[in-house]
């Protein structure tokens, strides 16, 4: 699966309330949701991002809250992959179980600027950077999140699961 | 071959004679929770699945602790979804307004989560009971749901990080500061995916409420799960309380650590993080006198009884500053009542104090305590992320209960000596 977009860069240590605030979490709408990511990181992030934009960023992105409303916000925003030089844990996990992309790539995250046009190849986890002609190369992602991602995301795969135990 | 407590726990949960770092396994789960924010979206998940039903009604949890007492029509509804699913499954722990408290406060005080336990919360501070010796972390409402379904759940075995505390801690230094230095030292993702194992004389002789401080925290280094081998402590808190059987797991001699950490920290003085992050550490002692607009004292970091007792004795025969709102909360309805038989309570509210019913409130800028733009806050909580607390353009200081009570007496950050000498 390919993706192409332009990328937005954020820096190290993003926290899910700069990803999504709390005060926006009483409601479980994705378009709601969608309407304030990344509100008190970049005000303007949600009105100006387009279809298929990639995040960018550098480390540990995700950290803090387990709320899911943080992957659900980036994937309605249109955001087609978040590229990042780590993430962290909780937000990792839900992003596979959302069928929100995301690569682990130090390369990328270093070099990788705001608007900058990527191509990325998720089953290779190659990126190609066509505005400053570079290519990366990011962590492959598992052979079990990939069981994850082929089944269509987590509660299809325990729909997979139901089915088998009756 | 020598394991650590966590690859014990996860190795019998997989039903495998031994797990190892980075291997993935599925493991049986011996409890679930999702509060008000997170079990909405995991009940949609649930019911997108088509599942008919529990794995096991008695072990599923739901609180509703954060924006409850509802607070508006939005969160009202939420909640809702939450009281008709536990209906629907007659889910006996179903927590309302009234019988509820702060989930992490909550569970371990009804002894449904034990020593032993692999514990999966929708809530990234489900790491708290790692201080009761469980296996438990945080988890997503997509994960939480699959849960409820199945009753196991796949993990990556995370490598395990050995903290050693040693020494004899100076008065008003307790676990928040124990945890304030660890985060300091190491950063905010300094333990990532990692199981922070804490040991030594300190955290031998460190009573229940301290440890549940310093594994509640340890999300705030990136960790799966902090955990402090289950000892006589341990065992007082949970023998009277267990409402299931539990098993008490200790690390092996010899078992890997990815590194072990040693400090003595006879010498630190209460702790502050200053805005905007955890690993910001500073001694109170070395902090600018700083004028603050609020003080909350409360959550599942610092609103047990022990906690309330430490700011009370503070507070005792003193107003709160002019200038500055105070804002006691007890984390569950049996930490509220006691420290109303104790007179704590009083203490407060003589002070000035606001004493609110239990609630995550303004820990994640829900409600019961919003800051304006520019205000600061002293807060015995766990985030201090922008924003965190209310506007984008308002502070959050961490810090323990005596220093935030101290704080609240003198209108500006202070340690607990300045009030009491």
């Amino acid at each position: 699966m390919k993706i192409k977009g332009k990328t937005w860069k954020f820096g190290d240590d993003v926290d899910t309330d700069a990803i999504i605030p709390a005060r926006y979490l009483n409601t479980t709408s994705a378009k709601e949701l969608a309407a304030h990511c990344m509100e008190d990181a970049d005000p303007g992030f949600a009105s100006r991002v387009k279809p298929g934009d990639i995040i960018a960023a550098g480390k540990n992105f995700g950290c803090g809250s387990s709320r899911e409303h943080a992957p659900i916000a980036i994937k309605a925003a249109g955001v087609s992959c978040v590229v990042a030089l780590s993430f962290a844990r909780i937000f990792y996990r839900n992003a596979f179980n959302m069928g929100l992309p995301i690569l682990e790539c130090p390369e990328g995250a270093e070099r990788i600027r705001t608007g900058d046009e990527l191509e990325i190849d998720l089953d290779s986890g190659i990126i190609e950077n066509h505005t400053r002609q570079e290519t990366y190369r990011a962590q492959a992602i598992p052979p079990f999140m990939q069981k994850l991602v082929k089944a269509g995301g987590l509660i299809e795969y325990v729909q997979e699961q139901m089915q088998g135990l009756e | 071959m020598p394991k650590t407590i966590s690859e014990k726990i996860l190795a019998d949960h997989a039903g495998k004679s031994e797990v190892f770092p980075d291997e993935l396994v599925e493991a049986r789960i011996d409890f679930a929770l999702g509060n008000d924010i997170t079990a909405p979206l995991a009940i949609e998940a649930f019911r997108r699945a088509g599942a008919k039903k529990v794995f096991d009604r008695e072990r599923i949890s739901l609180v509703p602790d954060h924006f409850v007492p509802n607070k508006d029509i939005a969160s009202a509804i939420q909640a809702r979804m939450m009281s008709e699913f536990a209906k629907e499954f007659d889910l006996p722990y179903y927590f309302e307004v009234g019988r509820m408290g702060v989930e992490h406060a909550l569970l371990p005080e009804q002894g449904l989560v034990l020593p032993g336990d692999v514990v999966i919360g929708a809530d990234s501070h489900t790491c708290t009971y790692g201080a009761l010796g469980a296996f438990a972390t945080g988890v997503g409402s997509t994960d939480l749901a699959a849960a409820m379904i199945t009753g196991r759940i796949w993990f990556k075995v995370p490598p395990s990080i050995k903290f050693i505390f040693r020494g004899k801690l100076r008065p008003w230094v307790g676990g928040k500061d124990l945890i304030l230095y660890t985060i300091g030292q190491i950063g905010v993702d300094g333990a990532r995916y990692r199981a922070m194992e804490f040991a030594g004389e300190l955290i031998d002789s460190l009573p229940m409420a301290d440890r549940f401080s310093m594994c509640n925290m340890a999300l705030e280094a990136g960790a799966k799960v902090g955990i402090i081998t289950p000892d006589s402590i341990t065992e007082q808190y949970v023998s009277t309380r267990a409402k299931l059987p539990y098993k008490l797991y200790r690390s092996d001699p010899g078992a890997a650590y990815e590194a072990v950490y040693e400090w003595d920290l006879s010498n630190i003085e209460p702790l502050v993080a200053l805005p905007h992050s955890p690993q910001n550490v500073k001694q109170v002692t070395q902090i600018p006198k700083t004028p603050i607009d609020q003080v909350v004292i409360g959550s599942c970091t610092n609103g047990r009884l022990e906690d309330l007792r430490l700011a009370a004795q503070v507070m005792k025969g003193r107003k709160v500053a002019r200038g500055l709102r105070c804002i006691v909360i007890p984390a569950t309805q049996q930490v509220y009542l006691e420290a109303m038989q104790e007179g704590l309570l009083q203490i407060f509210i003589e002070a000035e104090a606001a004493v609110s019913t239990p609630s995550c409130g303004p820990c994640l800028g829900g409600h019961m305590g919003i800051l304006a733009p520019g205000e600061s806050a002293v807060a015995t909580t766990n985030r201090n992320f922008v924003g965190r607390m209310g506007h984008v353009e308002s502070k959050v200081y961490l810090a323990n209960p005596a220093v935030a009570a101290a704080t609240a007496i003198l209108g500006r950050i202070a340690h607990p000596g300045e009030v009491l000498s």
